[in-house]
């Protein structure tokens, strides 16, 4: 295999592993299930996306022939993650999970759960 | 706007044909058939399950939107990872209320998918009426810029590419 074309793989691999470890590492780090949930739902697309080219890459090159159903992956990725985030975020809404103490606009929070315009309800 | 009683959503159909061959990463003949006939049977069997929904009507900018989007996602990919990785108690979360211009489910679907995997937000609620959308931000500086951004950067490409 071309020189070239192996340092590109690499490269790409080693964007992904990094970006999916910072994924993991905010899901440690970060303070409250609101913030918790940026870290995998970002970090991890870009992830995900170098090591799937990466793995285009290799198999084009080795197998000989054009390698495309992870796209496949990354389309199904890409309409999935934000879909969990949403619905993990409104599930931590209405069981009034513990949020940081320093999040700002927090009156938001008891209008959202209600599904109601904000300043409908008790107003601050 | 004709639909036809056997090819009910062609543009699916289309869809289901190329994910199936996608699926199975080949062009042989075979699987030809196969999707082909998939694509023929799914969306007759699901066509009475759809709802209207607006159409495209600018399809040279969904795709730009589209684009702009991956773009975007890649920015905001680093920006989380620089937050991630630096001190924790610098972060300043918050929610913010962004009211919402577009109407049909779709286009809002689209938007809070995109808000959700952009700039640093996840997109939280929609109110009843689907006028405003609740969203947590990671780091909330400006809460006016961050409404605007989402408003130009994303909501008037929407309204513009399905003409509501």
């Amino acid at each position: 295999m071309n020189f070239w074309v192996e340092l590109l793989i690499t490269i790409l691999l080693l964007i992904g592993g990094v970006f999916v470890l910072v994924g993991s590492i905010g899901l440690c780090r970060l303070p409250d299930i609101y913030t918790r949930l940026h870290a995998p739902t970002k970090a991890t697309t870009v992830g995900m996306g170098g090591i799937l080219l990466a793995s285009m890459l290799l198999m084009s090159t080795t197998q000989g022939y054009l390698s495309l159903h992870e796209l496949l992956i990354t389309l199904f990725l890409l309409i999935t993650a934000p879909i969990t985030a949403h619905m993990l975020a409104k599930t931590a809404l209405h069981h009034e999970n513990r949020v940081l103490r320093r999040t700002r606009s927090q009156h938001l929070m008891k209008t959202a759960r209600e599904q109601q315009p904000p300043g409908s309800t008790d107003h601050e | 706007m004709s639909r036809s009683r056997w090819l009910p959503m062609p543009l699916h159909s289309l869809l289901l044909l190329v994910v199936w061959l996608l699926l199975n990463n080949t062009v042989s003949p075979g699987h030809l058939v196969l999707g082909t006939f998939l694509a023929f049977t799914i969306p007759l069997l699901c066509a009475p399950l759809q709802t209207p929904q607006p159409r495209v009507h600018r399809p040279l900018l969904a795709l730009r939107y589209m684009l702009r989007v991956l773009g975007d996602i890649v920015v905001a990919n680093i920006e989380v990872a620089v937050l991630v990785l630096g001190p924790m108690r610098k972060l300043q979360p918050g929610f913010v209320a962004i009211p919402l211009d577009i109407e049909s489910e779709l286009p809002i679907t689209l938007l809070a998918s995109t808000v959700s995997l952009t700039p640093g937000t996840v997109s939280a609620e929609l109110s009843d009426d689907r006028r405003w959308l609740y969203v947590h931000a990671l780091h909330l500086t400006d809460e006016q810029a961050l409404i605007d951004t989402v408003k130009s950067r994303y909501e008037a490409p929407l309204k513009e590419i399905f003409a509501c």
